[in-house]
């Protein structure tokens, strides 16, 4: 079972700079064609002050700095049994390129189902700029399938 | 782009569907770069395999990326305001994912007006593996 002592835990910040060739390179991975998310020209067209972060991008925060795989262990997961669940994603202002996010997540709760069977582990996020505004908030529902 | 507004749009109205390829190991080794999902189970068959997975299968992070084309193919990004997704199960090498979506609900959030859609992404076989739902402001 996971320990429920771990309700309330705050993961370490995360710090992701929104980098051009990342972002190129995360579009290509996703096979997105539209030119707002490639070319600063389009994007500055669209109203954005250059390529826009895709939704889902600030994902990548808590993966590239370490803090999620960290967490699993921490959490004593085996990566084996490891599901993710439901991710939610609540908008208020674009991260663009030349924008620095931090994500700080907190585990929200831990609870189980069919007497232990599959156990759920909530994490919510804040991320914010550099400027400390609001960016996104995050929830991820982890589950671990016994 | 579709212009869509809020009275043009109807609750019952369909987004443009976006059908993918089907899902290769190039796509995966890809995403786990691109995404940062460097979890070997996406893209080392012997670590699937010692899983107990009878071979690599799509991170969920990818299908969700995948959904958020979907949506920012309908409607600017900066319209979108919330998206959620639940993973019902795994995207499989070879599955080629339909995202589909559905206006649902016409709603005033926090002062804008805005439409609620329920997205899916099933494959070929008609298996769904992912359902979500956005909302999204319109003008």
């Amino acid at each position: 079972m996971i320990d429920k002592k771990w309700i309330g835990h705050e993961l370490p910040a995360s710090v992701l700079p929104i980098e051009r060739s990342r972002l190129q390179f995360f579009a290509k991975a996703i096979g997105e064609t539209d030119p707002v998310y490639t070319d600063a020209a389009a994007a500055r067209d669209a109203g954005y002050r250059d390529l826009p972060a895709p939704p889902t991008f600030l994902f990548a925060a808590e993966l590239d700095s370490g803090a999620a795989f960290r967490l699993i262990e921490d959490l004593q997961i085996p990566i084996a049994k490891l599901l993710h669940g439901e991710q939610s994603f609540s908008y208020h202002r674009p991260a663009c390129v030349g924008d620095t996010v931090t994500v700080r997540s907190k585990i929200s709760d831990i609870y189980d189902k069919k007497n232990g069977a599959l156990e759920f582990v909530v994490k919510t996020s804040r991320a914010t700029n550099q400027r400390e505004e609001l960016v996104a908030e995050m929830r991820s529902v982890l589950v671990c399938r016994h | 782009m579709t212009a869509s507004t809020y009275d043009t749009v109807a609750v019952g109205d369909t987004l443009p569907p976006l059908q993918l390829p089907p899902v290769d190991r190039t796509t995966l080794a890809l995403f786990a770069g691109a995404s940062g999902d460097h979890n070997a189970i996406h893209v080392d068959l012997d670590v699937a395999r010692r899983a107990g997975m009878p071979d690599v299968f799509a991170q969920g992070m990818l299908g969700m990326a995948w959904l958020g084309r979907l949506i920012t193919g309908w409607a600017p990004q900066s319209r979108l305001r919330q998206f959620d997704a639940r993973f019902q199960g795994i995207t499989h090498l070879g599955n080629a994912m339909r995202c589909s979506g559905r206006v649902v609900e016409k709603l005033e959030h926090h002062g804008e007006r805005c439409v609620r859609i329920e997205l899916q992404s099933a494959n070929q076989f008609g298996q769904t593996k992912i359902v979500g739902e956005a909302l999204v402001a319109l003008p």
